[in-house]
């Protein structure tokens, strides 16, 4: 078997350009796949992390649906209360309810003004604690805000990029920012999440909002921690009996959203597996191409090589040894197209992680599956051993005095 | 998918064949083994006919040819006498339209392609004219070629090509492509390769066709010396004097039929008639 590689590996190298050529339509297949499975993977952690999908103990409850543009609450004809948050947090499955308050707020700093988003911090330490366990923060310059941290405000990591922040100067820990021409002292700024959401934010206490903003006992999203993990669906049908009962509504006509994680996960799923579906078809035609390149190749080298098989032939090769070589070398075509593809696909794969955590400010990670790999070169093989098998009969049923005639 | 190994088709084969070039001997054919007149190749009223559009040709007309053990044989004619037909009819590259041909006495006239190929696998080696090296092995590899398509480990493979390459004088030469090869090495390696699965018949066509006047000689003294250890040489060629000067029995054959039968006894070729 070993010496049918190595003839078949010389057969390759013989014909130099035209293997190299047929090659390529595996792998422009290979690496549309690679780099499709390696960025998707990626983007969907970054996509995850984005929406702060990390906890499977937290559900959110929203008025409206999820369907509205902008910040959660935005648009809403029946808010969410406080007295909502306070009744969620009674019920057996829940461990703790947190509310909080999104608003546009107008920062200013080194006489600029912007419009920025601020989110409430809440008073009880408790609800803090579950807070950023939940947005899983940790402070890089200055420290994260307590309860009582009235005149304060926390900021994300965007606000110390001088050319992303919008204010043309880095904001640190201990600089004055002006929210709605009050002046906040920045205790602290976030390290980077890789969250549009979270590297923005103006993190300020609930009761300065409040009083800044004059929203009453609104609130705009509920965080909900359930005492186990195994009680989220439970969590989730006792908020929905009570929310339709306390906004009076019957069922379907929920005018509320409770959101579990994985409900939250297949939104995300179901967007980029249609995404890769597609992509995945558009690889497929381009594999069946170049298993068409393969065949046409394989074709003209049985062909050429009749002499060849005849003298195979002559000297003892069977019909099935005559078989197996050409079935070989259509692999073995396939598995160098296949390597190719997977040394492109990576390489996009990579650019793209890039490009996306550069743009967009992500930390989506590039997880290398040698899973992945071994079954694409497994799959070349196979899929240049298929299309070797038309030509490697007509190559073994060849007449050997015809085939030996000059 | 032809299944190799123990189990199907092939391996079924394969028992066959085993057991057909193994059967049961019987004292008087014991004792021809030793003798040296035991027939190797028969060819009895053999025709080759082929139709080539609305034309039919008949290379071979009632051929009847012998080859004993042990002996250079000789098959001489004008072009398209039937020598080539003849030579691939003997070394089971084709199949006769009618009559019987016997290796061993066992006619192979009607097996199949694989089962031909099994057949010239062991039992015979081919020399051709334009030497038919595969270009992308080296000298070494296109000997170890037929072993691979038998069941040879890579240790014997690799003994035995080292042992041929010895024999053929071409040791120096072993990584050496074809092209890196004269004419004259490209046949002795070829001859080398025939050799490789120590077939009983050797079938030589042309051997020299291809080659000067005194590289010529050198490869057929090559084929003096394997008729010396035992060989049974059959050689097809125009060249009267080359087959005069070595061959022990000629064949001259004319429109696909054997006109007559020369035989070297005591220095001087006498005619025999029919084999």
């Amino acid at each position: 078997m070993v010496n049918y590689f190595l003839y078949a590996f010389r057969n390759l190298r013989r014909r130099g350009m035209r293997s190299w050529l047929t090659l390529i339509g595996i792998c422009i297949g290979i690496a549309a796949v690679i780099a499709l499975i390696t960025l998707g993977t990626a983007l969907k952690m970054a996509v995850i992390g984005q929406f702060g999908i990390s906890s499977t103990e937290v559900l959110t409850v929203q008025a409206g649906g999820m369907n509205n543009y902008g910040p959660p609450g935005s648009g809403v004809v029946k808010s969410l209360t406080t007295q909502d948050v306070d009744a969620i947090s009674k019920l057996d499955t829940v461990d703790i309810a947190a509310g909080r308050k999104i608003e546009y707020v107008k920062a200013e700093f080194n006489r600029i003004q912007q419009i920025s988003y601020a989110i409430s911090m809440p008073t009880d330490n408790r609800v803090i604690e579950f807070m950023y366990q939940n947005l899983n923060v940790k402070s890089i310059e200055g420290r994260l805000m307590q309860s009582g941290d009235s005149g304060k405000v926390m900021l994300g990591n965007k606000f110390l990029d001088k050319d992303k922040n919008g204010f043309g100067k880095a904001i640190h820990a201990g600089d004055k920012i002006l929210i709605q021409s009050k002046k906040f002292e920045v205790i602290g700024i976030l390290d980077k999440k890789g969250s549009f959401i979270i590297d923005q934010v103006i993190i300020i206490d609930e009761k300065d909002l409040k009083e800044m903003m004059g929203y009453g006992d609104k609130t705009d999203i509920i965080a909900v921690k359930v005492k186990n993990k195994d009680l989220i669906d439970k969590a989730k049908e006792e908020i929905e009996k009570l929310m339709r009962q306390r906004r009076n509504v019957k069922v379907g006509e929920e005018d509320f959203d409770v959101s579990t994680p994985q409900a939250a996960l297949a939104t995300v799923n179901s967007i980029l597996s249609g995404i890769q579906i597609f992509i995945i078809i558009i690889a497929s035609i381009a594999i069946i191409v170049g298993a068409i390149g393969i065949i046409n190749t394989m074709t003209t080298s049985v062909l050429e090589r009749k002499k060849e098989i005849g003298i195979m032939k002559a000297i003892g090769a069977r019909n099935s040894n005559i078989f197996f070589l050409f079935c070989i070398e259509a692999g073995m075509m396939g598995v160098f197209g296949g390597v190719a593809g997977i040394i492109v696909g990576l390489f996009f794969g990579y650019s793209g992680v890039f490009g996306i955590n550069y743009f967009l400010g992500t930390g989506a990670k590039i997880n290398i599956d040698l899973w992945l790999i071994s079954l694409s070169l497994f799959g070349s093989f196979l899929i240049g051993s298929i299309a070797g098998i038309i030509p490697a009969m007509k190559a073994a049923n060849q007449n050997p005095v015809e085939a030996l005639r000059d | 998918m032809i299944k190799k190994g123990k189990a199907g088709k092939l391996a079924l084969f394969r028992k066959r064949v085993k057991k057909f070039w193994e059967k049961p001997m019987s004292a008087a054919q014991k004792e021809d083994i030793k003798d040296e007149n035991k027939r190797v190749i028969h060819l009895h009223e053999v025709f080759k006919t082929y139709h080539m559009g609305d034309t039919i040709v008949n290379a071979v007309n009632g051929l009847d040819l012998s080859v004993h053990q042990g002996e250079f044989v000789a098959i001489m004619g004008p072009s398209g006498s039937g020598k080539s037909t003849s030579m691939n009819l003997i070394g089971s590259l084709d199949t006769p339209t009618r009559g019987r041909i016997l290796l061993d006495e066992h006619n192979i006239a009607h097996l199949s392609e694989s089962d031909l190929a099994q057949i010239r696998g062991r039992k015979i080696g081919f020399i051709f004219q334009s030497f038919n090296l595969i270009p992308n092995l080296t000298a070494k590899e296109n000997i170890i070629l037929p072993m691979t398509f038998q069941d040879f480990t890579t240790e014997e493979k690799e003994k035995r090509a080292d042992e041929l390459l010895e024999l053929v004088e071409l040791s120096d030469r072993k990584d050496h492509y074809p092209n890196q090869l004269s004419g004259g090495q490209q046949q002795r390696v070829a001859i080398a390769r025939s050799l490789a699965n120590d077939p009983e018949v050797v079938l030589a066509d042309e051997p020299t066709g291809n080659l000067d006047t005194k590289t010529g000689e050198k490869v057929i003294t090559f084929l003096d010396k394997l008729h010396k250890q035992g060989k049974t040489i059959v050689m097809v060629t125009h060249d009267q004097h080359l087959a005069m000067e070595h061959a022990e029995k000629i064949y001259w054959l004319v429109d696909g039929k054997v006109q007559k039968v020369t035989k070297k006894k005591n220095g001087k070729w006498v005619e025999l008639r029919g084999r």
